[in-house]
């Protein structure tokens, strides 16, 4: 694998009152790879990626991208750069359409620039972005307002909103929670082929089997530390995993 | 509950002409084109000759007042629902605007031609700065900021006695007659509204819906939510400055009560009115409002009674507002059907 590193942190300790939700946590992320991140419930995964996207301020530690530090950029600016993110909890924007909602970042400055202003008609682009991700070009979805949506609808509609962006790396938090069985087997093809274009993907995850199927690389958290980094092949005979999941000695 | 209501319920059905008419189809015959461009006209027509139908001066002078509030008005309702933004700062508008045209007309005497477009575009810089620090805190509490400057504003002038103190400073120019005064502000009232309407359907006015609805997804999207934030503010301030320009030149004076409460208070009411959201609303709710609260006037001290009872009324039966229901009126019939 290419080992050119595309996120680096270093030491990432971060306090909420007097819980250290994440805790000296250091990690690399290559280029081309999907890592994946477990944990239990309140274990740091999301205030990690939080950290990382400058959604949260850490008070200890550094995150490279590529050769920048971002550490103390905002969301806006650390989006900029390619490296976007879903939301646990999706947001979409409920009065508007499918479409209208992929126009704002198609309005950002990342793809003004990327595209010297050439991009066309944002919603033209947009409905393209909505076919590749599974939503039927002629049907009405892309047309319905967003608060129609169905679970599923709206965690695709968020992987769009990243892809609107032009990312390098996407970092996924929980894209499979809430999803039935069959959404997530249509969802793991269009991850795949993310992947397949090059795309660096980061993965928070509960969904273990599913994980275990997509990361080439698996970390653990457990109280917001960092207990194990490995392919999921290893981790899944790891004895520090097992006994953070299960409680078993 | 009677037996009747539970085995029959209310349908609403789209009407036949309004499906018909969707779309590109609106073209396709005259009823579809005057079915399409009715409300539209009505609007406007109806603005257009208002000042022609009341029966006197004074009225007409109340048509007038009741524009400059529609103005703030609809400044409320699209900071409100379509930027997110609860913006109580008319009478920080009204004022700032007013005494900067009123300074620049008493101390160097320059005309009202130049003193209100100066105002507009000063007036709205300085609001916006202003409030430019309080534009990262979101609902009540870039409301309360906001209604607090125009206190701030007026204290200080008290404090210090710059600007005419108290007392204000009377004596500058008027316009030349009340025809002026009423087809002056009655073709900008239209223009913003459908101006804003269009901007609000631009990819830009997508962007700050989007901040309406979900700020955080914006800033995750590459997009400073502060810039676009302080562009809308600077628009809202210049609609508003406008008009705290216009009235002190249509009262010839200029005073402390450019910072009443009422430019903040009385925006919020004709959206209630009218509609929030369909920037029309707003427009018509403070056509109905001013005039209302003139025709109060006969009741003495009793007319505030009287008035709060009509909004709370109003707030409590009609909670969607007069236009959203007219268009519903409109566009859908409703029959009793078995359940």
């Amino acid at each position: 694998m290419n080992q050119e590193v595309v996120l680096r942190a270093k030491g990432i300790s971060k306090s909420f009152g007097g819980v250290k939700a994440v805790n000296q946590v250091s990690f690399d992320l290559f280029k081309g790879e999907i890592l994946g991140i477990i944990g239990p419930n309140g274990s740091g995964k999301t205030t990690l990626v939080n950290i990382i996207t400058g959604f949260v301020k850490p008070d200890e530690g550094v995150i490279f991208a590529g050769e920048k530090k971002i550490t103390g950029l905002s969301p806006h600016q650390i989006s900029g750069l390619g490296i976007v993110r879903t939301f646990q909890i999706p947001r979409p924007y409920p009065s508007l359409s499918a479409v209208k909602n992929l126009v704002v970042p198609l309005f950002s400055s990342r793809i003004q620039r990327t595209t010297g202003g050439k991009l066309g008609d944002r919603d033209t682009v947009a409905l393209d972005i909505l076919e590749e991700i599974g939503f039927e070009r002629d049907a009405h979805a892309p047309y319905k307002p967003a608060s129609t949506f169905s679970e599923g609808y709206l965690k695709r509609l968020e992987l769009a909103r990243c892809l609107a962006l032009r990312p390098h790396t996407i970092i996924m938090d929980e894209i499979f929670s809430g999803l039935s069985v069959s959404e997530i087997t249509a969802m793991i093809p269009i991850i795949e082929r993310l992947q397949m274009n090059g795309i660096t993907i980061m993965m928070v995850e509960h969904r273990v089997r599913e994980l275990f199927q997509l990361a080439n690389r698996v970390m653990v958290m457990n109280f917001g530390q960092k207990i194990a980094e490995d392919v999921p092949t290893e981790i899944a005979k790891s004895e520090v995993v097992k006994q953070a999941y299960l409680g078993v000695k | 509950m009677d037996s009747a209501t539970q085995e029959r319920r209310k349908e609403r059905i789209d009407r036949g002409i309004k499906v018909r008419t969707e779309g590109i189809y609106a073209i396709s015959s005259w009823q579809g084109i005057t079915y399409m461009a009715l409300p539209t006209v009505a609007f406007v027509v109806g603005l257009l000759i208002l000042p022609l139908v009341v029966p006197t001066m004074a009225w007409q002078r109340i048509i007038v007042i009741a524009c400059l509030f529609a103005l703030l008005a609809l400044v409320f309702d699209f900071l409100t629902n379509f930027v997110g933004i609860v913006c109580l700062g008319g009478a920080f508008f009204t004022g700032v605007g007013g005494y900067i045209s009123g300074l620049l007309n008493s101390a160097w005497g320059i005309p009202i031609i130049f003193t209100i477009p100066i105002a507009t575009l000063g007036g709205a810089i300085i609001c916006t700065l202003f409030l430019l620090p309080c534009l990262p805190m979101r609902g009540i509490y870039f409301a309360i900021v906001s209604l607090m400057y125009p206190l701030l504003f007026a204290r200080v002038i008290q404090a210090l006695n710059i600007f005419g103190g108290t007392d204000g400073l009377p004596g500058l120019s008027t316009f030349p007659n009340i025809w002026v005064e009423l087809y002056l502000v009655l073709p900008i009232i239209i223009l913003l509204t459908f101006g804003i309407r269009r901007l609000v359907n631009e990819d830009f006015g997508i962007v700050l819906r989007a901040i309406r609805d979900n700020d955080q997804a914006v800033k995750a999207s590459n997009i400073n939510i502060t810039w676009f934030k302080t562009k809308a503010v600077l628009l809202g301030s210049a609609i508003g400055c406008f008009a705290g320009a216009y009235l002190a030149h249509l009262y010839g004076w200029m005073g402390l009560s450019l910072f009443a409460l009422d430019f903040s208070i009385f925006p919020i009411a004709a959206t209630v009115v009218g509609g929030g959201g369909t920037l029309v609303g707003p427009v018509i709710g403070a056509f109905i409002l001013a005039p209302l609260s003139e025709m109060l006037r006969a009741f003495g001290p009793l007319r505030v009674v009287f008035y709060s009872l009509i909004l709370a009324g109003l707030v409590i039966f009609s909670t969607e507002g007069l236009v959203p229901y007219l268009e519903r009126k409109y566009h859908q019939f409703e029959r009793w059907i078995e359940v």
